[in-house]
């Protein structure tokens, strides 16, 4: 049976992974790569690494972290974050990553997800979508880009469709409502985007306890869930995460 | 002793270098087939799609190297796309393939609920005490992203099965050639062993 993956996201700002909250402040919490190790040790099924790097001369640093990250550990993992064309694609490929992930270049040129799709196979073609609640849209939520500081006029369940037809892989669906809250996933909106789509959807956003993981696969319909603050600074391991989520009798790898 | 990385521009095959620089091993990444002949042992990897990969095998005399190298009788290892590219088709667009093995490779069912590509982490059951599956406990975990599956003529030829609305064969072996699903170079600590016994074993296959 497919087992339920669980996401440790790191978020690279100038070579340190940072944490934030709201996108709004922060902190550097220490090496991607020795984070990544740890993680991996601990039986992470998955990691996606985030450049923040706001200064283009510096993203540099991060194609070196994703070398030096494939040289040690065996586990697919993503890179996302200022990828706008075939050429950002390439590289972080070239240098080891499995994916590579888009969300507001995406809204901005969707077509970067098929011609994406076309040069390295959709399994390569993650979609980041950054999701609001906002009434005025037919399904209740839209999206918003830029780290969620700007509002487009487009329906997330209408886009997440679109995502799909145009040839990605995967979806990571973000919940900026719940992101930071610690108060569990968006749970209605994670499981009507599943229940939309034939890919992968992997549940972003608001995870604070173990079963908070459980309520987003058993009720949100998740294939993935995506975690941060709970084991870089809540003290939550993998291992022990999925030992709970185990005895809930939720398929994982352990 | 020295592992030929069969390159035909299918995916990446970075993940698989970099396995194998990890366990030790020497390699190197060829798309010419004397060059690849040369080798002590082949790995068959790729992710793509099967008709334009076998154009590329093709235009390269590389289907033909395959079959040579195969009789010869060198083990070969084929990975996720090179797994299924060994059988004599696959219902990707009605593909004719290598053909080392009988079999057809043969698309996931879009109606039973279930999402394609098959994604993600599953359990892989070893039938037969198959030497690539040697000290990795039985039922463990391999990293899978495919939409096809291989369905070798033989079922004596399958060595481990998974689930995924139907049992499939997620790994086969043919006198010196083992080829699986799953991506053993993403697949952590049970997927470097698999790599491991396949460069270690020494005699016979």
């Amino acid at each position: 049976m497919l087992q339920k993956r669980i996401i440790v996201c790191l978020d690279v700002r100038d070579g340190k992974t940072t944490k934030g909250v709201k996108f709004k402040g922060n902190v550097d919490i220490g090496d991607p790569v020795l984070m990544a190790e740890e993680y991996y040790k601990q039986g992470v099924d998955e990691l996606v690494f985030y450049d923040i790097t706001a200064s283009s001369e510096k993203r540099g640093i991060m194609i070196d972290i994703v070398k030096k990250v494939a040289e040690k550990i065996f586990i697919p993992f993503s890179v996302g974050g200022g990828i706008r064309t075939l050429s950002d694609m390439k590289q972080v490929i070239l240098a080891g990553a499995e994916k590579v992930s888009v969300n507001s270049s995406a809204v901005k040129n969707p077509s970067i997800i098929s011609e994406g799709a076309k040069h390295f196979g959709k399994q390569c073609i993650v979609v980041g979508m950054d999701v609001e609640m906002d009434f005025s849209k037919p399904s209740g939520y839209g999206i918003v880009i830029n780290g969620g500081r700007t509002k487009v006029d487009l329906d997330a369940l209408e886009w997440a469709k679109k995502i799909e037809k145009l040839g990605a892989g995967e979806i990571v669906l973000n919940s900026i409502d719940a992101d930071g809250t610690k108060n569990g996933y968006e749970i209605k909106l994670t499981r009507m985007i599943s229940e939309s789509v034939g890919i992968p959807v992997v549940a972003s956003g608001g995870a604070g306890t173990s079963m908070h993981l459980a309520d987003v696969f058993n009720e949100g319909k998740a294939d993935a869930a995506l975690i941060a603050s709970m084991v870089h600074i809540d003290g939550y391991t993998v291992g022990g995460i999925k030992e709970f989520l185990n005895k809930e009798n939720i398929p994982v790898r352990i | 002793m020295k592992i030929g990385i069969l390159n035909y521009d299918a995916g990446n095959l970075k993940s698989v270098e970099t396995a194998l620089a990890y366990l030790g091993a020497k390699y190197f990444v060829s798309s010419d087939p004397y060059e690849l002949a040369k080798s002590d042992k082949l790995i068959f990897p790729g992710v793509g799609e099967a008709q334009s990969s076998m154009k590329i095998l093709k235009k390269r005399g590389l289907d033909i190297f395959l079959r040579e190298y195969f009789k010869k009788g060198n083990p070969i290892l084929g990975i996720c796309l090179g797994c299924q590219i060994v059988l004599d088709s696959s219902e990707e667009r009605n593909t004719k393939c290598v053909g080392l093995v009988p079999g057809n490779s043969k698309e996931f069912s879009h109606n039973m609920d279930l999402k394609i590509p098959h994604m993600g982490w599953n359990q892989v059951q070893s039938t037969n005490n198959h030497y690539i599956f040697k000290d990795i406990p039985n039922n463990s975990s391999f990293y899978f992203v495919h939409s096809y599956y291989p369905d070798p003529d033989n079922q004596n030829a399958v060595i481990a099965l998974t689930d995924y609305g139907i049992s499939f064969s997620s790994a086969f072996s043919v006198d010196n050639l083992v080829a699986v699903q799953f991506h053993p170079e993403k697949s952590g600590p049970h997927g470097l062993k698999l790599l491991d016994n396949f460069i270690s074993k020494t005699q016979g296959v």
